[in-house]
């Protein structure tokens, strides 16, 4: 058998792909939030709620409405953005001028009702979504034998990261949306409609956390729980990416997935605290995280 | 019968010759009452100044005209339409474009952003050519961090991306303040270029002897209203009482 570091190559490669998977969730998920963050100034405490029902719109889409996954990949974002938008323009749009502790608070509720919500209609034990059928094959890498659905989340939420950054950064759009997130009052004086931009902005945030909910339907069981368990160490990740960082969060979505798949190997009783340690020593050298700008 | 139609136009609402039309205007930063009353006219095709020292309210009449400040009452009508209660974007898509005192030009968005993002609202704006034309400089920082550049070139920045957009009144604050005599020189050229293409302008100053080589009329501004007019033809025999307004 090979070895590296005498560790067992499979092993090695096993976890450090296991960790690039909750890597990929963890750059889209970070990615919707610092999106988000960027243009409201709100720290979206409901993302993993709305992940959450991400994957539960792919399931019932396939249960009530025989949609098929692929058709759920595209529908369920549209679905679960639109809600997002209507919660921003009933709810979050009021409160924009107050102390962003109101954003928070309205978040983190919508989160508690939202799966309290799904509890009572599903209950608390995970409901199995298939992968489709192209995906039944294993890839043969070799090195190692990858599930090719897994294979396919990496490549897809990379995809998605990618796609996404070039907007921002390389769109006219996205110098609208930069703009507007450094001063929305000027690029109002110059004929922009901020308020729509905002509200579209959350709703492809949301869409995105939808989006990941989704892919993660076959890998995690659906279940009203997924978005809480995962999003605190999303939280993590966007403190230590940098708030708001757009290219930031999804380096250190994937790096951080990564770390945590090493310390399974090396260490197993760290793994699911290493990012949280990680996390206190990046504030500790570099309070706005390792890509976030001052303040 | 009055003709209803007839009463809605434009024409009908305003004297034909008006761009912008201010009157009793009053606004507030919070508690702060600053405008008490500004009214000025600027006819078309004009360049109109307000003149004023420091913290007399000609930043604040600008940016009520533009509709970003939060409380502001009275009357502000733009080529006869009333504006007072209108967004700031409604504002801009009317037709007016706005230079701030602070330039606003975005850190985050190269010089060819910055110069791309005021949307056309108009037909009518000049083309990219135009502008090289007037601000060469511009064009061989296109890729550069729009705060990368020198103070003067951000001045032209600020003011080239206000003239794709088709806008017909352009409202200037300071375009000169803390700028090396040339750069003054070359801006000085570019207004009256744009007065010559027929913009109506808005100048904010402070140095009135350049103000004086651009402008038609001249208000005075203290402790937030007109205080005191007189056309640019008039302003050597005004000279004495300008120097009392201005305190120089
Ligand atoms: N953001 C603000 N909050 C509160 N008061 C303000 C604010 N900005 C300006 N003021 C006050 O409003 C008054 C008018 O200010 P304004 O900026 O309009 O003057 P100005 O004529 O443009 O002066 P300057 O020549 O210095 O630019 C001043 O008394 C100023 O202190
Ligand atoms: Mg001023």
């Amino acid at each position: 058998m090979h070895t590296f570091l005498g560790i067992p190559t499979q092993v090695l490669f096993g976890q450090l792909t296991l960790g690039l998977i909750n890597g990929a969730f963890y750059a889209l998920l970070s990615l919707g939030l610092a999106v988000i963050f960027g243009l409201l100034n709100i720290v979206n405490f409901s993302h993993g709620a709305l992940y959450m029902m991400g994957a539960f719109a792919g399931y019932i889409l396939l249960q009530v409405f025989g949609v098929n996954y692929w058709g759920a990949l595209v529908l369920a974002p549209l679905i679960v953005g639109a809600f997002g938008i209507v919660i921003e323009r009933t709810m979050m749009a009021r409160l924009y001028r107050l102390d962003p502790i109101y954003g928070l608070l309205l978040t983190f509720g919508l989160a508690l009702i939202i799966q309290g919500l799904f509890r009572n209609s599903y209950g608390v034990s995970g409901l199995p979504y298939a992968a489709p059928p192209i995906f039944r094959a294993p890839l043969q890498l070799g090195f190692m034998v990858l599930p090719a659905y897994r294979a396919w989340v990496i490549v897809a939420s990379l995809v998605v990261c990618l796609a996404t950054w070039f907007t921002i950064e390389k769109t006219s759009l996205g110098a609208t949306l930069r703009a507007a997130t450094e001063n929305p009052v000027m690029v109002s004086a110059f004929g922009i409609n901020v308020p729509r931009l905002v509200t579209l902005t959350y709703g492809f945030g949301v869409a995105l956390a939808a989006l990941a909910g989704v892919l993660a339907a076959p890998i995690y069981s659906v279940n009203p729980n997924m978005g809480a368990d995962i999003i605190i160490v999303v939280f993590a990740v966007v403190v230590i990416g940098g708030m708001g960082s757009i290219l930031g969060s999804v380096i250190t979505g994937f790096a951080l997935g990564l770390c945590e798949g090493l310390t399974k190997v090396v260490y197993p009783q760290a793994s699911s605290t290493v990012i949280f340690v990680i996390m206190i020593a990046v504030l500790m050298v570099k309070p706005n995280g390792l890509f976030g700008r001052a303040a | 019968m009055v003709d209803a139609a007839a009463l809605a136009t434009p024409a009908a609402a305003a004297p034909a010759a008006s761009s912008l039309s201010v009157s009793d205007l009053h606004a507030w930063y919070g508690e702060s009452h600053v405008l008490h009353g500004m009214a000025f006219e600027v006819p078309k095709g004009q360049v109109v100044t307000l003149l004023g020292r420091n913290g007399a309210g000609k930043t604040t009449t600008l940016r009520s005209i533009m509709g970003v400040m939060n409380k502001r009452k009275g009357s502000i009508r733009f080529e006869g339409r009333e504006t007072i209660k209108l967004p700031s974007r409604a504002i801009a898509r009317a037709g007016i474009g706005y230079c701030p005192e602070e330039r606003g030009i975005f850190a985050s968005l190269s010089v060819e952003e910055n110069l791309m993002l005021p949307p056309v609202v108009r037909p009518g704006g000049m083309s990219r050519d135009t502008i090289f034309e007037l601000f060469p400089n511009l064009k061989e920082r296109l890729s550069s961090g729009g705060t990368k550049m020198s103070g003067g070139e951000q001045q032209m920045l600020a003011i080239a991306r206000i003239l794709r957009s088709g806008a017909s009144l352009l409202l200037l604050d300071e375009p000169t303040e803390g700028l090396a005599p040339v750069i003054v020189q070359q801006i000085g050229r570019t207004i009256s270029r744009l007065k010559a293409e027929g913009y109506t302008i808005v100048l904010v100053e402070q140095n009135f002897r350049f103000a004086a080589t651009l402008a038609d009329r001249h208000y005075v501004v203290e402790g937030g209203r007109v205080v005191d007019t007189f056309l640019n033809a008039d302003l050597q025999s005004n000279i004495d009482k300008l120097h009392a307004y201005l305190g120089v």
